[in-house]
C-alpha cells in the first residue's frame, strides 16, 4: 500500500474512532432519560466489567500469566476506595462493634482520588505478591494467586478494625455514574492500546510466547512479567472501586472466587489477548448473566406455569464456560481485533483488506 | 490427646482427598479442581441414601461411593477428555468450569441450606481408654483412611494397572505405545480417587455432622495444599502432606487460640511457603522443563 492511501486511512480512521466516540457520548447522555435505573445499573455494569476484563486480560491474555487473584485486587481497590470516601462521621457510625482504626478516620479524599489511590494499592499489592509467585508458571501461578486472594479475604474478615469485618462497607456513595464508568473504560482502552503498540507491549507479547527466546534476546523476562502484572492489578483495582461505588455496599463475601470466575469467563470468551474480545465478552457475559434471571422466576406462558428454579443461571453459565472451552477454546475473537479496515471491508469495499488483523 | 485424636481425623481427610489430586495431576499435569465437589457429592449421597431414604449405613456408604466414582468418571469423559491435546490451561478452565458447575447444580438439586446429619449411635458411644473419652468415630476416620492408602500403594506396585498408572505418569505417549489402553487408565485413576474423595466426604459429614453444596470448596484447596505439600505425584507424599496440614491447623489454633479466626489462611500461607522453597514437596520427584 503506497504511503498516500496510508495517511489517508489514518485520517478515516481517526476520524471513525472520535465519531465512535461521539456516539457512545450521545448514548450516555439519552441513556438516562430512556432507560429505567436498572438497565442504567446493568449499562455500568458493563464498563465495569469490561475494565476487569481488561485488566486480567492484560495478565493472562496478553502476559500469559495465569492468575485467579482478580477478586483480591478487586477487594483491594473497592476497600481503599471506599474508605478514603467515607466522611470521619459515617465512619465512626459504621464501624460500631470495633472502633475504625484512628489513622484511618481522618482520611478522607474525593472519588477520583480514592479512585487513583485504589488502583495504586492494588498495583502495589500486585507487585508484592509477583515478586515471590511469578517465579512459578502455569497452573501454580494459578493456585498462588488464588490462595492470596483467600488470605485476602481471611484478613478482610477479621482486621475488624480496618475493614468492618464481616459487616462490611455500607453506604458508599454511588458515585459511579455512566460517564465515569464509559470514562474509565475509554481511557483504560486507549491506555491498553498504547501499551500494546509499544516497544514493552512487544517486549511482554514476546515473553509470554516463548520466555526462553526471550531471555536470549536480553530481555528481563522477571521484570517484564511483574509490571505487566502490577499494571493488570491497577485495573482490577479501579475496577473493584467502580463496583464499590456502583453497588455502595462491600463486603469480603462479594470477592470470593465466583467473581474472578466470572471474569476469566469475560476473557475467554471474548478471546485470550483480544481487547475487543474482553469488551464484547464483557457485554455478552453482563448482559446474560441478567438475562438469566429469568430462568429463576416463575414464568407464565398461556396456561402453562413453570416455576422459578433459582441457582439456574449460574448452573447454565457454567455450562457455557465449559462449551465454550471444549469447542471453540479460542473464543469469540482469538487474538484478533476490531480494525476500521476490516470494519469497512464488511461493506464490499474494492480496496485490498487486512480484514481481522491486529491494529 | 484430644487435639493429638482430632488433628490425626483432620488430617487423614485430607489426606484420603489429596491423593485423587495427585494422582490425577501426576498423570495429566491437571489441578482437577472439581475433586473437593466430588468429596460434596459423596457426602450427600450418603446423606439422602440414610437418612432421606432410611437405607441402611452400609448399603447407604456402597451408594455413595458409587455414585460420587461414576460422576468422578464422568466429569473425566465429558470436561476433561475432549481437551487432552489442548494447552494444560485450557484443561484446567474447564475444571473451574466443572467445579462451578457441580456447586450451582447441587445448589439448585439439593438446596442451599445445610443439612443436618444425624450420626448413628454406633459411632458416638463413648468409650474410655484409660482416662481419655473417645467416640468411636474419631478412632475410625485414621483407621479406615491408613487401610485405603494401604490398598491403593498395593494396587499401584504390586498389580498391572498400577503399573500402567505408575508408567503413564512418567511418560504418556510410550506407554500408549507400550499397548496400554490410556484412556482406561486415567479413567480408573478418576475413578480411584473419585471414591477416596466420597470416603473422606462421608467420614467429613459424619464429623462434622451436617452437608452443604459449598461444602467441598475449602477442604478441597487445603487438599490441594497437602498434596503439594507432599510433593506432587506421590501418593505417601500426599497423605503425609494431608497428616501435616492437619497437626499444623489444629496444633496452631489450640495453642494460639486468638488466631482462629485466621485459620483458614494458614493452607495458603503454607502453600506460598512451600512453592517458594521447595516446590517439590516433600517426596516429590524434580519436573523440568523442556526446552
Amino acid at each position: 500500500m503506497s504511503g498516500m492511501t496510508d495517511k489517508k486511512n489514518a485520517f478515516r480512521d481517526n476520524t471513525m474512532t472520535l465519531l465512535a466516540i461521539a456516539a457512545l457520548a450521545v448514548f450516555l447522555w439519552q441513556a438516562p432519560r430512556i432507560l429505567d435505573g436498572y438497565k442504567v445499573r446493568i449499562i455500568n455494569l458493563i464498563a465495569i466489567n469490561a475494565i476487569l476484563g481488561l485488566s486480567l486480560n492484560f495478565i493472562y491474555g496478553i502476559g500469559g500469566m495465569f492468575s485467579l487473584g482478580h477478586a483480591g485486587f478487586m477487594a483491594i481497590g473497592a476497600y481503599v476506595s471506599a474508605i478514603l470516601i467515607l466522611t470521619p462521621e459515617q465512619k465512626i457510625a459504621m464501624w460500631f462493634l470495633d472502633p475504625i482504626a484512628p489513622w484511618l478516620l481522618n482520611l478522607h479524599a474525593p472519588f477520583l482520588v480514592s479512585l487513583l489511590a485504589a488502583g495504586f494499592f492494588a498495583a502495589f499489592f500486585g507487585w508484592l505478591i509477583s515478586l515471590p509467585v511469578l517465579r512459578l508458571g502455569g497452573d501454580y501461578l494459578g493456585i498462588a494467586t488464588l490462595g492470596f486472594s483467600e488470605i485476602l479475604r481471611v484478613l478482610i474478615m477479621n482486621l475488624t478494625p480496618i475493614t468492618n469485618g464481616s459487616l462490611g462497607i455500607k453506604g458508599i456513595p454511588a458515585h459511579t455514574s455512566l460517564w465515569m464508568s464509559y470514562g474509565i473504560l475509554v481511557a483504560v482502552v486507549f491506555g491498553t492500546v498504547r501499551i500494546m503498540n509499544s516497544n514493552f507491549g512487544n517486549v511482554l507479547k514476546a515473553v509470554r510466547d516463548d520466555e526462553v527466546a526471550a531471555k536470549t534476546m536480553g530481555i528481563d523476562t522477571f521484570r517484564t512479567r511483574v509490571l505487566a502484572f502490577s499494571i493488570g492489578c491497577f485495573g482490577g483495582g479501579i475496577g473493584g472501586a467502580l463496583m464499590g461505588n456502583l453497588i455502595t455496599t462491600i463486603g469480603p463475601t462479594m470477592f470470593t472466587i465466583a467473581q474472578t470466575y466470572s471474569i476469566l469467563m469475560i476473557v475467554v470468551i471474548g478471546g485470550l489477548g483480544s481487547i475487543t474480545g474482553s469488551i464484547i465478552g464483557a457485554v455478552l457475559v453482563t448482559t446474560m448473566l441478567e438475562w438469566l434471571r429469568f430462568v429463576e422466576n416463575p414464568l407464565t406462558i398461556g396456561s402453562l406455569n413453570i416455576p422459578g428454579i433459582p441457582g439456574m443461571r449460574m448452573v447454565i453459565f457454567s455450562v457455557l464456560l465449559i462449551a465454550v472451552i471444549i469447542f471453540r477454546r479460542e473464543g469469540i475473537m482469538g487474538m484478533r481485533e476490531f480494525s476500521w479496515n476490516w470494519f469497512f471491508s464488511l461493506f464490499g469495499s474494492s480496496k485490498p483488506t487486512k480484514g481481522g488483523e491486529r491494529v | 490427646m484430644q487435639n493429638f485424636i482430632s488433628a490425626l481425623g483432620l488430617g487423614s481427610l485430607y489426606g484420603l482427598i489429596a491423593i485423587g489430586y495427585t494422582m490425577v495431576y501426576g498423570i495429566l499435569r491437571l489441578i482437577n479442581f472439581a475433586h473437593g465437589d466430588i468429596f460434596m457429592l459423596g457426602a450427600y449421597f450418603v446423606f439422602f441414601a440414610t437418612i432421606q431414604y432410611k437405607l441402611p449405613w452400609a448399603l447407604g456408604v456402597v451408594i455413595a461411593v458409587a455414585g460420587a466414582t461414576l460422576c468422578g468418571l464422568l466429569v473425566d469423559r465429558i470436561a476433561y477428555r475432549p481437551l487432552r491435546d489442548a494447552p494444560r490451561i485450557s484443561a484446567l478452565i474447564s475444571a473451574i468450569g466443572v467445579s462451578f458447575f457441580i456447586e450451582n447444580l447441587s445448589v439448585v438439586v439439593f438446596k442451599g441450606m445445610p443439612r443436618q446429619v444425624l450420626q448413628p449411635d454406633f459411632l458416638t458411644r463413648p468409650i474410655s481408654l484409660g482416662d481419655v473419652k473417645l467416640i468411636p468415630l474419631s478412632i475410625m476416620v485414621p483407621v479406615i483412611s491408613f487401610a485405603l492408602v494401604a490398598a491403593l500403594l498395593w494396587m499401584l506396585y504390586r498389580t498391572k494397572p498400577g503399573l500402567a498408572m505408575r508408567s503413564i505418569s512418567h511418560d504418556i505417549e510410550t506407554t500408549r505405545l507400550m499397548g496400554v489402553s490410556v484412556d482406561k487408565i486415567i479413567a480408573l485413576t478418576f475413578a480411584i480417587g473419585s471414591a477416596l474423595a466420597a470416603v473422606a466426604g462421608i467420614m467429613w459429614a459424619l464429623r462434622y455432622p451436617k452437608v452443604e453444596p459449598y461444602m467441598g470448596i475449602t477442604p478441597g484447596f487445603k487438599a490441594f495444599i497437602a498434596a503439594v505439600f507432599g510433593g506432587i505425584g506421590s501418593v505417601p507424599g500426599a497423605m503425609l502432606g494431608g497428616l501435616a496440614l492437619g497437626f499444623i491447623e489444629i496444633m496452631s489454633i489450640a495453642f494460639f487460640p486468638t488466631l482462629s479466626g485466621y485459620r483458614d489462611a494458614f493452607a495458603f500461607v503454607l502453600l506460598i511457603i512451600i512453592l517458594l522453597v521447595k516446590p517439590t514437596g516433600l517426596m516429590g520427584e524434580r519436573l523440568e522443563d523442556k526446552i
